[in-house]
């Protein structure tokens, strides 16, 4: 009945297939790289019977049902602690002074690199890290570090608790911008102007409605902790490791039968986080269950101040364990001599920085090329998508979004091996464009939910106006659309760099150990224990994020310095 | 195509809007150029959608049948920016990014040295006695100013007929009856058929020109 000019609509249509090739393709080809050799299926390795004989011989490796048990129990306590905290503190403050100062520190943390955050957290919390020296010896009496297993503890509380530092600020950003959707003030007013406490009321009435949309997030923080490699690394236990870094060694064990043993040490993981998300969707309908009872019991816990103070507290503490870590990360970088119990070095010194300026070019640059290219990929993915959106008047179904989520739900050394298999079969292993490309998987998710709201809630009548200027919806796009949405657009670049300069995993499985970025170099400087120069590798890694975020904020105000809506 | 004359008018020939299977209004009419056509009627009476349809924005969940004939030529089915459809909203809509220049250059007709289009943003500007606000940010002009900039932005970029969606209803009353004569004194000197959409009822009455109540 009528037409719709589409600019370029046809090759549009194609954005939404491709972004879910991206998505998918990698992972289930790199599933298929581990499912196969997991149970005997490796043709260039001589495997070509099915067998179970390797799924069974990996569960009897030293430790392993230690490792698998250890993985479930970080993965399920880190996401627990974490959300409520997170959620306590929104009950407790929304809306507050202390809220919103808080609130600004939360983005810049949440930029901060796992690996960065694990180490400045290890050197405050070590038997002889900056806690322990600030209250020695006239506290503790303390003239030699004690002798206290810490770091690395079998039991993975530092491990544990330096995960629950950097996901806080995850949750705490997901649970802010689901706030924004679901009119949480007319929900309170309601329930308070019946006579109900504030925290309670909160968790009432609010609560269910935010879990409810958070709850995807959620789930990649039980898969990331569940699998992780760089913090367990530099914080987990080591004998026996969380079974992602058992993984890891088989996976790098130059005897080529553990290949075989590897992959079904895969499998093992996506079991062991599969059960832990299933545990807590059971944990999920025990909560929902007693939550329902509990609302409509008719008590209004109107005394909420001891629980209110205890969540400010403990959210206030975890801020400033965090910028505790960063400082620490940069006196160890600048420290000469550093004596004991003293709380400060004897004498800084730039001398680490200098010896380390040579090294450290070719793996910050390698993460600036290879964030800036996957980048620039899902920047290109993601407008595209929403533009097409636009033109033909679609919207992502909730099931297209939990696509965006598969990436980051499927633990990453569970695919990525299988990928580096496949890609050694090939003979790409080990250079630039696979390693982007990985990277590319990981950031589009991030890029996409960053920048679909803006997007999606721009005024269309200035798409409108300019058509019916006479300009294309091309012109429309690129002269009034994407200026006008600099600032998302740069917040979300900055967002995407970020991640991928965070990436530890693709960039050594798909890199092969020879595309060294700041990350895997950092990481890498966890067994040696040298504090200064790993203080400089961390700092570096923690500051190339943060010049992104400080560009996107200052290049509007450059580029449109007279406009008052860049301001 | 039938028979018409270029007569420059817009002539919407027994339009019918439908959401599913479900008619929204019909309207047969004839806008000389120069007249003002009046819609009023109630928020979800469709009057927005009549404008969609006529200027080529009309969501794919609604259908109409009929013709929209502007100057002799079916525009039914032409994509919107070659229709010549002029629009104001409520809101001016200035982009933001771009200064008061900018934003008139945008709207006008690439033909032209970038010197001969300057001059012809500048001429335009000073026509309507605003020469002085070239350079400015448009957040920084008061709202009236904002709303004459963007007639005259409209009318830079030649359209053959102009669609106003409640344009004065953001505007405060004093403003808004200097705005109206304003924008009416433009449309009448370059001879636009318009079509005024509004609920205000001192808007029909100050336009002059029939009256059709959806």
């Amino acid at each position: 009945m009528q037409t719709r000019n589409k600019g370029w609509g046809d090759p549009l249509i194609l954005a939404p297939v491709v972004m879910i090739i991206v998505l998918t393709g990698p992972l289930l080809a790199g599933l298929a790289g581990v499912v196969l050799p997991a149970i005997g299926y490796f043709p260039s390795l001589g495997g070509n019977q099915i067998t179970t004989e390797f799924m069974r011989e990996v569960t009897l490796k030293p430790g392993f049902w230690h490792s698998v048990h250890l993985s479930i129990w970080i993965g399920l306590a880190t996401t627990f602690i974490s959300l409520a905290l997170v959620t306590s503190f929104f009950a407790s403050s929304r809306g507050t002074t202390l809220f919103n100062r808080i609130t600004r520190f939360v983005s810049p943390l949440m930029s901060v690199p796992h690996a960065a955050a694990a180490f400045g957290f290890a050197f405050l919390i070590a038997p002889s890290g900056w806690l322990v020296r600030l209250v020695s010896p006239w506290a503790t009496g303390f003239d030699h570090p004690p002798d206290w297993l810490i770091i690395n503890d079998p039991m993975g509380q530092a491990l544990l608790f330096g995960l629950v530092l950097k996901e806080i600020p995850f949750l705490f950003l997901v649970a802010l911008s689901v706030s924004s959707q679901i009119n949480v003030d007319e929900r309170l007013q309601v329930a308070r102007s019946l006579g109900y406490g504030r925290v309670w009321a909160w968790f009432t009435v609010v609560f269910p409605a935010l879990y409810k949309q958070m709850r995807l997030p959620v789930y990649a923080v039980i898969a990331y902790a569940t699998s992780v490699v760089d913090v367990s690394l530099i914080l987990g236990p080591n004998f026996p490791a969380m079974l992602p870094v058992q993984l890891l060694r088989w996976m790098n064990d130059p005897e080529l039968e553990m290949r075989f043993v590897a992959a079904a040490g895969a499998v093992w993981q996506l079991g062991a986080t599969l059960f832990a998300i299933l545990v807590w969707r059971l944990g999920e309908e025990l909560v929902a269950y007693m939550g329902r009872r509990a609302t409509i019991n008719g008590h209004r816990h109107q005394n909420d101040r001891w629980f209110r103070f205890s969540a400010n507290t403990l959210i206030t503490g975890v801020v400033i364990i965090s910028l505790l870590s960063f400082v620490i990360l940069a006196i160890w970088s600048l420290a000469g001599f550093w004596r004991f119990p003293d709380a400060l070095p004897v004498q800084f010194t730039s001398k680490k920085w200098i010896a380390s300026a040579g090294a450290l070019w070719v793996p910050v640059i390698n993460a600036m090329l290879i964030a800036a290219t996957a980048t620039s990929i899902s920047l290109f993915l993601t407008i595209a998508c929403l533009e097409n959106e636009y033109r033909r008047d679609i919207e992502f179904t909730p099931a297209a979004l939990r696509i965006l989520y598969l990436p980051l739900i499927v633990p990453q050394i569970a695919f990525l091996f299988g990928i580096s298999v496949l890609l050694v079969r090939i003979g790409w292993d080990g250079s630039f464009w696979p390693v982007a490309l990985a990277h590319s998987i990981f950031v589009l998710p991030y890029v996409f939910l960053s920048l679909a709201a803006p997007f999606r809630s721009f005024d269309r009548r200035y798409l409108r106006v300019a058509t019916s200027l006479g300009q294309s919806q091309n012109r429309a796009l690129l002269a009034v659309r994407l200026p006008m949405l600099l600032k998302p657009i740069l917040l979300a670049t900055a967002l995407g760099m970020a991640i991928s300069i965070a990436q530890y995993l693709p960039t050594l499985l798909i890199g092969a150990g020879r595309v060294p970025t700041i990350t895997t170099e950092a990481v890498a400087l966890a067994a040696g224990g040298d504090r200064r120069l790993i203080g400089v590798y961390a700092l570096v890694q923690t500051l190339l994020p943060a010049i992104g975020f400080l560009a996107a904020v200052m290049i509007p105000r450059l580029t449109y310095p007279n406009r008052k809506f860049f301001r | 195509m039938t028979m018409v004359q270029n007569d420059h008018a817009l002539r919407l020939k027994d339009l019918r809007l439908f959401q599913g299977s479900k008619q929204l209004f019909s309207i047969d009419a004839t806008v000389k150029p120069g007249e003002v056509l009046t819609i009023m009627g109630a928020s979800g009476s469709g009057k927005s959608t009549l404008l969609n349809l006529i200027s080529g924005f009309l969501a794919p969940s609604f259908s109409f049948s009929g013709r929209v004939i502007l100057d002799g030529v079916d525009i039914s089915e032409v994509p919107p920016e070659q229709r010549k459809v002029g629009l104001m909203f409520q809101d001016p809509l200035l982009f933001p990014h771009l200064s008061v220049e900018e934003n008139l250059l945008f709207g006008l007709p690439a033909a032209g040295t970038k010197h001969e289009r300057c001059e012809r943003v500048r001429s335009a500007l000073d026509a309507v006695h605003m020469a002085d606000l070239g350079e400015r940010d448009p957040l920084t002009l008061s709202g009236g100013q904002q709303s004459r900039i963007a007639l005259v932005r409209v009318l830079l970029s030649e359209p053959k007929a102009l669609l106003l969606d409640e344009p004065f209803s953001a505007l405060d009353s004093g403003l808004r009856e200097k705005v109206r004569q304003f924008v009416f004194a433009q449309a009448k000197a370059k001879k636009l058929p318009t079509l005024l959409v509004t609920h205000d009822q001192a808007d029909a009455e100050s336009s002059g020109g029939q009256i059709i109540t959806l």
